[in-house]
């Protein structure tokens, strides 16, 4: 990524910078996205809210990377999916009980997609979105999502 | 904890086997017994959708707006369903035995309901109801033999709540099955009513949505509508969880945690502490799980609640004289006792200053004891349930040993007073059961090699003790072995797990099945076993063994013998003369 030609300063309007970036750096961006951990997510993470990372701040609208491991899946194929730090041993979109670790990542494929088997590390690359949203299809709300996503397994 | 959607499958799927004309359902169900004066929701549901001209209600012998004093509504094809419905919202009726009749053409159905009067005068000014969630037998004796030692046959002591003057057998089953979960368990204890497995505060009817089914009143929302009582519920779950939500929650789905915010919200008990807080947050807030814009931080301030999100603040809060306060000192449950102490594991590094039920149970009572009205304290030791969910009974008895020391606070302020009923109840068991000791000196290269049994079953080896009576030191090389009878395909490693709370099961590659966590697989005397649970599960689940209850103080002489779950509430009601208008 540092090789490419990109906006010196970005600004604010990371999805339009983003696309810029992807615009001037064409293969290469793709090739090689910015690299973001479960651990960096976040630089304050406590009983009343997060604050993202600097860094996830900053990557907002870009191409990333991440690793982590995919949840049991609700369809075998599906654009959708969640991303945990932690292989989970439970399915909460099967257990009415269970629930979802806080930190996790919702995936958005670029075409629908067959899953992997639950639990599998995989290395996601997608479009980086922060902010609460709410998936029209499953209301399901998330805070941080990698769109625009394919994922391949570590 | 663990109550699978199989359940809810099992059981519509049973009734239409049972034919094609199920009868009149009326609810409350037969044999309820009902508080006077206590508020519930009366429907009748008559199948194949009549007209209100095709079915005749009574209680005894009259009409039911006669009997109620208010109208009654009927509803043909209620929601568009198969059936009709009669309802009378928020009905409530005097002391005595009534009869309800349901009469659909040739059909009568019939149930019978004890209304019961509570005496004055009022007993007991404060009750502290203790919940051991999922506390097995078992659970009771690896807290005394781990927190008071054990010497030729006798222990070197008691533990609080066994030092209690009576006990009684409590049967934990629900309306609907043998085996339940803790949320209709806790119905039981703060409404008096059985009810079915996931549901809190309501009875299972057909309606389709989860907040609509007929309610019955909860003993936080009687206190409140009666009087100047302060009510206090304190937990180790997360706060929407099934045990704390009963204080408050309608609902018959018990992971509907965003309106159990809401419902906390509307009883407004003047202590509220445990984790989860994610879903007091609005949507808006990363970490939030609100599905709306709903600040309910923001709303428990304007309420006139302290706000405490560690045990420094919320013994600030205690200091500075706070009489309401919202505690909530995690996103997920608080950790338990083990890892607080000794394995530093969980969330300790995210939440380093979190107090533990005994820490929670003290400021309570700190808040609570001066309300000239006296006070309903609810306090749960909750993981004493997950971590025999999750096979792991170290982490189970330290929990056990928390809760005891929570009684023991509890008792130190009863003193002498004679003015406070304390009951220390589980709300179900688990097949739980101490069968000798692991020694690792003894021959052999197998986990079975090691056991000894009967006059090999040496006591455990467990290092010395700490202030509050938790063994410093679990990893040693004779210990307890306590086994499960229920679990999944899984290891046994016959050790505590240090590096974490254990994980018995992961899913397989079928998504379905779930298989043993190999990670338990490789030590040195780890044991495959093949499971004995329904292929789906996870993890261990409820039993339906009887539960111990003990109780002192002010109306503990009617814990004897052997009573259902509902029992608990009745007693509570009539200690605090919580019956009549």
């Amino acid at each position: 990524m540092q090789l490419c030609a990109k906006p010196a300063i970005p600004t604010r309007r990371g999805l339009l910078n983003g696309a810029a970036a992807i615009a001037l750096c064409g293969p290469a961006l793709a090739a090689e996205p910015a690299g973001i951990a479960f651990d960096s997510l976040y630089k304050s993470f406590g009983v009343l809210g997060f604050q993202f990372s600097d860094r996830v701040t900053a990557l907002r609208g870009q191409s990333v990377r991440i690793t982590g491991y995919m949840a049991p899946p609700l369809k075998p194929e599906s654009h959708f999916f969640v991303l945990t730090r932690e292989p989970l041993a439970i399915c909460p979109f099967c257990q009415s009980d269970a629930d979802w670790p806080v930190d996790i990542v919702v995936v958005f494929m670029k075409e629908i997609t067959p899953m992997v088997s639950a639990g599998r590390k995989v290395v996601v690359a997608g479009r980086l979105e922060i902010g609460s949203a709410t998936d029209a299809e499953t209301g399901f709300v998330s805070q941080i999502r990698l769109t625009d996503a394919s994922f391949t397994l570590a | 904890m663990r109550m699978t959607t199989l359940w809810i499958a099992a059981a519509i799927g049973g009734l239409s086997a049972a034919g094609p004309v199920a009868g009149q359902t009326i609810y409350p169900i037969n044999r309820a017994e009902i508080l006077e004066g206590s508020r519930f929701d009366f429907k009748v549901e008559f199948p194949n959708a009549p007209t209100s001209a095709d079915v005749t209600v009574t209680i005894n012998g009259k009409a039911p707006a006669e009997i109620f004093g208010k109208a009654t509504t009927f509803m043909q094809s209620e929601e568009g369903q198969k059936h009709s419905a009669l309802w009378l919202r928020g009905a409530s009726l005097p002391a005595g035995n009534y009869v309800v009749e349901a009469t659909q053409g040739t059909n009568k159905a019939t149930v019978k309901w004890d209304v019961f009067a509570t005496a004055q005068p009022r007993r007991a000014k404060n009750v502290i109801l203790f919940i051991g969630d999922g506390m097995s037998v078992a659970n009771r004796t690896a807290a005394r033999i781990l927190s008071k030692g054990w010497d030729e046959g006798r222990y070197n002591g008691e533990l609080a709540m066994d030092d209690m003057s009576n006990m009684a057998l409590i049967s934990t089953s629900g309306s609907d099955s043998i085996v339940t979960d803790s949320a209709n368990a806790a119905h039981a204890y703060t409404t008096g009513h059985k009810s079915c497995v996931n549901a809190l505060g309501v009875y299972c009817a057909k309606n389709a949505l989860t907040l609509d089914h007929p309610k019955v009143e909860t003993i936080a929302e009687v206190i409140k509508r009666r009087g100047q009582m302060a009510i206090g519920v304190v937990t180790n779950s997360e706060i929407e969880d099934a045990t704390p939500a009963s204080m408050v929650a309608h609902t018959r789905r018990r992971s509907d945690f965003n309106d159990i915010v809401k419902m906390f919200h509307d009883v407004q008990p003047d202590v509220i502490m445990g984790g989860g807080s994610p879903n007091f947050l609005s949507k808006a807030t990363p970490g939030s799980k609100r599905t709306d814009e709903q600040d309910f931080i923001a709303k428990f301030k304007e309420a006139g609640y302290t706000l405490a999100t560690t045990k420094t603040e919320m013994n600030a809060a205690v200091a500075a004289g706070s009489k309401k306060l919202l505690g909530l000192y995690n996103t997920g449950n608080i950790d338990g006792a083990f890892d607080l102490r000794l394995a530093k594991k969980g969330t300790i590094s995210k939440f380093p200053d979190q107090p533990d039920v005994v820490e929670q149970t003290r400021a309570a009572l700190d808040m609570l004891k001066g309300n000239p009205d006296g006070f309903f304290l609810m306090v749960e030791s909750a993981r004493i349930d997950k971590y025999s969910h999750s096979l792991d009974w170290e982490r189970s008895v330290f929990d056990t040993i928390m809760l005891d020391n929570a009684v023991k606070l509890a008792k130190d302020f009863a003193g002498d007073r004679n003015d406070t009923l304390i009951i220390v109840v589980p709300d179900h068991a688990h097949p739980i059961s101490i069968i000798g000791t692991y020694d690792d000196d003894r021959p052999g290269q197998l986990l079975r090699d090691k056991l000894g049994v009967y006059a090999e079953s040496r006591p455990p080896n467990y290092g010395p003790l700490d202030a509050e009576g938790y063994p410093t030191k679990v990893d040693t090389s004779r210990r307890l072995a306590v086994v499960y009878g229920s679990y999944p395909d899984t290891c046994d490693t016959g050790r505590p797990n240090m590096s974490g709370e254990r994980v018995p099961a992961v899913k397989g590659p079928d998504g379905k099945t779930n298989i043993a966590n190999e990670k338990d697989c490789t030590g040195p005397l780890a044991a495959r076993k093949t499971g004995n649970l329904p292929f789906d599960a996870n993890s261990g689940v409820h039993s339906a063994d009887d539960v111990i209850l003990t109780a002192m103080g002010p109306g503990a002489e009617k814990f004897r013998g052997h009573k259902p779950n509902t029992y608990v509430f009745r007693v509570m009601a009539e200690a605090l003369a919580l019956g009549g208008k």
